[in-house]
């Protein structure tokens, strides 16, 4: 075998199974190219970043060497006190940077003083596979007004300083091309409380898992409807928090019933972890949060309040008819955790 | 197998192996298990979907080993998508670019004009097998939307096609083909409104109704399984090319030149070819107005490392991580990643990657055209221009392999505004 074939065939099937830390293959190691060069040969420095990166990507199968976070992390305080207050928590998910970077820090304020108990600050980015009509609007709103990384970090420090736990909603590939420790670091420094990863599998998280549990950041995963018993043991083993229960297989939107396998699955969930588990997708109103309250010990809501922010900007009334929507959804949500029906 | 002990014997044309039979061989074991080609790969998707994946993986597994779903793929290329396609010689393409021989894989003449009826007839097959009725797919240039349209049609399975609200304009008439053919076919107006956006739609699509729903990616791409199973439908490309040309020429060619949008048709042509150490590998990807321009399709040279639709590969990616809309007169190559096994061929050296922008590769299309008698789509010309290259570099001993993935029926509209050579444009050639 020449050396490109042995490295294409072999350290997949050695060096991964054997050294889990040694991979990164390529950069240092490649062969010498034949008579003809190709593209990146000819321009090495065209991507400097490509093929050594410091803290990612992530390597795959670390997942599994990685311990159960438990319940160290700050939102287990808050938790803690609902349950005590007999209630379930309100968790609110709004975009950083819609309607600007200051107006969507306004709106998550506006949340938190209405009752919203712990903040999801999403990190708006140009693939939305996993969001529905509205949130993709805003979201594409926010893309188009310049918002960054930077800007979501910022936003995060400004929720903080309410005192409500702050998680970071994010597709992946930003996490990583903001470099994994970094983003980790900058986001502990902010007073974030965790992330939220959707599309980060268990099987993949163990870089971001290693980062996060340095700085005693909660890293909470999703289980689906779908989930097989030993999906949501996998799952549950490293999620940090609480685990957030996807009331129904379908994408974020406001719906008009709360998906019936949902309460289902929070018992699956309750088979195999004391975490507390919040159920997400589909709340709209104080009744249908009241429904969940009742089996649920968190309820998540985000196009329904995104859509009140995106209702006052097309209405042309304006930030602050927004920040009015948002209080009077937030309160007719609170008051729902406060019944559980 | 070496080249030399194969070569001895080429005087006729050996019977066709069977399109999933795989030789044994240690390249046969990348991705692991999980999916991964060194760092790429992998399935970064919704918990939701990962049940579903996880069925697709034991549900082709199963079939792999089941000799009768085997006999079956088999009899449809054969009885239904015309395989073996030919392997044909261009003796005067070759004497206009004064290099080496240059042997065409026709996929253009399978059936629906391009390589993607392979891996749909195989995806659909499986999609009945798991008991499924409903097939969903994205479509850039129409082209993988039209095979998937047709093989329902075949299977009789509902079939909706996700496409860019650009891409329909675009590709008008492969539209009207899918509604022929039975399909619903989506504008997508959200994002860039192109094959990336059409992506995103599919995906939300199947995680609502993925229990009657398989998702018939087009490409080497997307979560664990699809790049691997995408390439071994698509991987007879190259095991019947492979012996064509051991009985036309005696020996392996000298360099194997594909076009990469996903990266499907070049990996099918690649991968029985990734054992032979002599045979150079080369993808080409689209440089749209030029790599410097930053307006091109151009993964590998011109992206990084990222994740994006299930995978990590390489992208077109900003500082911030968010996805860079990419540029090409091909809609098929227009897209802004690459499939993963693509990404781990180029690090690790076992293939080499080139740019092609679209001037090049238009004047490849007309000079293919005019010497050839053969209407290349604007994709495939990708790989021809790249191959020509090929050609004068390695000079008149050697041979090269160009895949010829597709027919160009869908480009004339296209091509005929570039040359200007519609009767309204009064016949003043626009470009070159
Ligand atoms: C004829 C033809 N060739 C190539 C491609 C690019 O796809 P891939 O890179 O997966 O072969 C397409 C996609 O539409 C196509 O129609």
């Amino acid at each position: 075998m020449t050396a490109p074939l042995r490295r294409y065939v072999r350290e997949i099937t050695v060096t991964r199974q054997n050294e889990p830390g040694a991979r990164q293959a390529g950069a240092g190691e490649r062969p010498a190219t034949g008579a003809l060069t190709d593209s990146s040969d000819r321009h090495p420095d065209r991507h400097p970043d490509k093929h050594a990166d410091t803290d990612g990507p992530s390597r795959p199968g670390d997942g599994q060497q990685v311990q159960a976070q438990g319940t160290r992390g700050r939102l287990a305080d808050t938790f803690a006190a609902a349950r005590k207050e007999g209630r379930s928590v309100l968790v609110g998910y709004l975009p950083a940077g819609y309607p600007t970077v200051d107006g969507g820090i306004a709106a998550m304020r506006a949340m938190v003083e209405a009752g919203v108990d712990v903040v999801e600050v999403g990190l708006p980015y140009s693939d939305p596979t996993i969001d529905g009509p509205v949130i993709q609007e805003a979201v594409d709103a926010a893309l188009r007004g310049g918002v960054t990384t930077a800007d979501v970090l910022r936003t995060v420090e400004a929720v903080a300083e309410t005192g409500a736990p702050a998680l970071v909603m994010t597709y992946w590939n930003p996490v990583e091309r903001y470099g994994v420790e970094r983003f980790a670091a900058d986001l502990a420094a902010a007073g974030g409380a965790g992330t939220i990863t959707p599309d980060l599998p268990p099987e993949e998280a163990g870089p971001w898992l290693a980062a996060a549990g340095a700085r005693d950041l909660d890293s909470v995963f999703l289980v689906a409807p779908s989930s097989t018993d030993e999906r949501i043991r996998m799952v549950t083993e490293i999620t940090g928090g609480f685990v957030y229960a996807a009331s129904l297989m379908g994408v974020t939107g406001a719906r008009q019933s709360v998906g019936a396998a949902a309460e289902g699955l929070v018992k699956r969930v309750r088979a195999v972890t004391d975490l507390p588990v919040s159920v997400g997708l589909g709340v709209r109103d104080g009744g249908q949060a009241a429904t969940v309250a009742a089996f649920a010990d968190g309820v998540i809501v985000g196009s329904a309040l995104v859509g009140a922010l995106l209702d006052a900007e097309r209405s042309g009334s304006g930030l602050s008819a927004g920040l009015d929507g948002i209080r009077t959804l937030t309160a007719e949500l609170a008051a729902g955790v406060r019944r559980p029906a | 197998m070496s080249a030399s002990s194969a070569g001895a014997t080429g005087t006729t044309v050996p019977p066709v192996p069977p399109s999933l039979d795989a030789e044994p061989g240690a390249w046969e074991s990348v991705p692991d298990a999980l999916g991964h080609f060194g760092p790429f790969g992998g399935r970064f998707v919704p918990e939701a979907l990962m049940a579903a994946l996880d069925e697709l993986s034991a549900a082709y597994e199963q079939a792999r080993a089941d000799p009768a779903f085997v006999a079956e793929l088999d009899g449809l290329l054969a009885s239904y998508a015309g395989r073996p396609t030919p392997v044909t010689e261009a003796l005067r393409l070759a004497e206009h670019i004064g290099g080496a021989r240059l042997l065409l894989k026709r996929e253009d003449l399978a059936h629906t004009g391009s390589h993607k009826i392979n891996n749909v007839l195989g995806q659909c097959l499986l999609t009945r097998r798991m008991g499924k009725t409903r097939v969903i797919a994205e479509t850039g240039a129409g082209q993988h939307g039209v095979a998937t349209a047709t093989a329902c049609a075949l299977l009789g399975l509902e079939c909706v096609v996700y496409m860019g609200e650009e891409d329909t304009r675009r590709q008008a008439l492969n539209v009207a083909r899918m509604r022929l053919l039975g399909a619903e076919v989506i504008p997508v107006t959200s994002g860039s409104r192109t094959l990336k956006d059409a992506i995103n739609e599919a995906l939300r699509d199947w995680v609502a109704t993925v229990e009657r729903t398989h998702y018939c990616i087009g490409s080497v791409m997307g979560p664990h399984p699809f790049p691997m199973l995408v390439r071994d439908f698509q991987r007879i490309i190259g095991v019947e090319a492979r012996e064509q040309v051991l009985a036309l020429t005696g020996k392996l060619p000298d360099a194997v030149v594909a076009c990469v949008g996903g990266g499907s048709n070049a990996m099918g042509i690649f991968h029985r070819f990734i054992p032979d150490a002599s045979v150079r590998l080369i993808g080409c990807e689209a440089g749209g107005d030029g790599l410097a321009t930053g307006r091109h399709a151009a993964a590998i040279a011109g992206g990084s490392s990222g994740v994006l639709h299930g995978m990590r590969s390489y992208f077109l990616q900003d500082d911030d991580g968010q996805t860079k809309v990419s540029h090409s007169i091909s809609a098929g190559l227009d897209y802004p990643g690459i499939g993963p096994e693509h990404s781990w061929l180029h690090d690790t050296g076992r293939a080499s990657y080139r740019v092609v922008d679209d001037a090049a590769a238009m004047d490849a299309l007309a000079l293919v055209a005019k010497t050839e008698g053969i209407l290349v789509a604007i994709e495939s010309a990708h790989a021809f221009a790249g191959a020509f290259d090929v050609a004068r570099e390695l000079g008149p001993d050697a041979t090269v392999l160009i895949s010829c993935s597709g027919r160009g029926d869908k480009d004339v509209d296209t091509a005929a505004r570039w040359f200007g050579v519609l009767p309204a444009d009064g016949g003043e050639p626009a470009h070159g």
